[in-house]
């Protein structure tokens, strides 16, 4: 698996932090057990969703992506950090309401072809340490930025290719800000952006394994050259 | 940098322009040994290759217009910034200055490099700093001299410039590379328009409801900066039916399963287009033209 941003010269510090932090590592001993209680996903033994092809296989990983940030939000407010300020409240529980915003949308516009409900796995993050939550929401922002942006020249309607860009920038706007909490003028730092001053795509080859990690149902995009 | 406009302009100046630049075409067939890498790390270079190869070796006048007028709208926004920080009469704290203005004025001399770069020995001059109006015609009189008016200027080009990105991308629809580009820059702009607006929250007195996000404004009209002149540069950002068949966002279930998404959230969640007549007249007050 690709580091999140491995292009520059720079091993990428968010996804080195995420990594650290969250411990990703212990995540996939607690799956198989925490299935038990699934009850959506029964009559898949593996668990696991596709999200299908063409149109409806990018709005689908977008869907799932959505809901992944939604849930990770949901729980932040849920459980917030200790020693949040009054401003960290307030915008974090915004984008919370972005990401369900999101999320009902593909939803709505999947209609039927719609995957189903995911089950997060936020186990290996530390709710209660600001550090762990806010390392975790920029590693999210970031990749979704990155998801976005590479997912973008896949899209065969022009409406959803606008849409795309409607949601991207708003990412963008949670990831800069996001960044400038964890360090303040890191909000388009080298560590994001090349030698043009540009952030950087990512395939759904590499996205969907990091979603994953923080996944109970694991999602494949056979059609997209991903099968977990 | 605004590559989405910059390509459906070229297109309006040359309705071949789609199939100039198709790795389709026979033509320019060997364009497709540009690997999204390559391409993306070298742009500037790979985008005034795919001119050279597209046009021959000079574009047609037209299609230098519009690369001109795009690039003359970078040299304006470096401009601001060049101008700004260099103000002896505007006083800027050294961190805001560091941390957040500093990057941003950097990102925006790139932009222009990338322009000339492609333009070569065709790109216009670059206009004195001295001949631009950064007050719009008085409607910013203390743009240099108050830093809270200076940031609210910041901060409305920035938001402005994420909106004019949208709505052209269609010209570059399944195009990897130079698509995938412009996505690139565009959210570099939203990272930039989230880093002025909390800038101003944090430091602007009077400023501490602005959003990372653009957000609903007194009354829910479209505009959050309360700045009524600047009115045009937020229109239509209220919108909350989003899709094709619309959806209408504020209908939608919501955190619980007793709420649903409010006003405010379905507004922010998305960020709205800017045809290029309305940013025309949005510069023109600054004496871009």
């Amino acid at each position: 698996m690709k580091t999140l941003f491995d292009t520059g010269t720079n091993v990428n510090m968010a996804r080195r932090s995420f990594l650290r932090y969250a411990g990703a590592g212990a995540v996939a001993a607690t799956g198989v057990l925490a299935m038990s209680s699934c009850h959506k996903h029964h009559d898949n033994i593996f668990n696991t969703v596709d999200v299908g092809s063409g149109d409806t296989g990018i709005l689908n990983y977008a869907y799932a992506l959505e809901q992944l940030e939604a849930a990770f939000y949901i729980q932040v407010a849920l459980t917030p950090y200790s020693g949040i300020t009054p401003t960290e409240t307030a915008l974090l529980t915004d984008i919370r309401d972005h990401e369900v915003a999101h999320r009902e949308f593909f939803k709505a516009a999947l209609g039927s072809n719609a995957i189903g409900s995911l089950t997060p796995d936020f186990s290996s993050i530390n709710f209660s340490n600001r550090t762990q939550v806010l390392a975790a929401a920029q590693a999210f922002e970031d990749t979704g930025v990155s998801a976005y942006n590479g997912a973008g020249y896949l899209i065969q309607s022009p409406d959803y290719l606008l849409l795309a860009g409607k949601i991207v920038s708003v990412e963008a706007r949670h990831a800069s800000y996001i960044r400038n909490l964890v360090s303040y003028g890191s909000f388009a730092n080298n560590m994001i952006l090349d030698g043009n001053g540009m952030d950087k795509a990512q395939s759904i080859a590499q996205v969907l394994p990091i979603a994953n990690t923080y996944l109970k149902t694991k999602v494949s995009a056979a059609s997209f050259n991903y099968v977990p | 940098m605004n590559l989405f406009e910059l390509f459906e302009d070229i297109e309006k100046a040359d309705p071949e322009f789609q199939d100039r630049i198709s790795p389709r075409r026979d033509a320019i067939k060997n364009m497709t040994s540009f690997g999204s890498k390559v391409a993306v790390a070298a742009l500037p270079f790979a985008f005034s290759e795919l001119l050279k190869k597209a046009y021959g070796q000079v574009p047609s006048s037209a299609v230098l217009a519009t690369l001109n007028f795009a690039l003359k709208l970078e040299y304006f926004e470096a401009a601001f910034y060049r101008t700004g920080l260099a103000q002896a009469s505007l006083v800027v704290p050294t961190s805001d200055r560091t941390n957040i203005l500093a990057p941003i004025a950097a990102h925006e001399v790139s932009h222009v490099n990338f322009l000339k770069t492609a333009l070569g020995t065709n790109a216009v001059a670059q206009p004195a700093d001295s001949s631009y109006d950064f007050t719009a015609g008085g409607a910013f009189a203390t743009v240099f001299t108050n830093y809270a008016t200076f940031l609210a200027v910041a901060q409305v080009l920035e938001d402005t410039g994420v909106r004019a990105y949208k709505g052209q991308a269609g010209v570059l629809l399944k195009d990897q590379t130079y698509l995938t580009a412009a996505l690139n820059i565009h959210s570099v702009e939203a990272r930039h328009a989230s880093a002025i607006r909390y800038l101003r929250r944090t430091t602007i007195s009077g400023a501490s409801a602005t959003k990372p996000w653009i957000s609903l404004g007194t009354g829910n009209v479209a505009n959050d900066t309360g700045i009524s002149t600047v009115d045009g540069n937020y229109a239509s950002e209220n919108n909350t039916m989003q899709g094709s068949p619309a959806v209408d966002i504020t209908k939608l279930p919501g955190v619980s399963a007793n709420s649903t998404i409010s006003l405010s959230a379905a507004v922010e969640a998305f960020d709205e287009p800017l045809t290029m007549a309305q940013v025309l007249n949005l510069v023109a007050p600054f004496h871009v033209s």
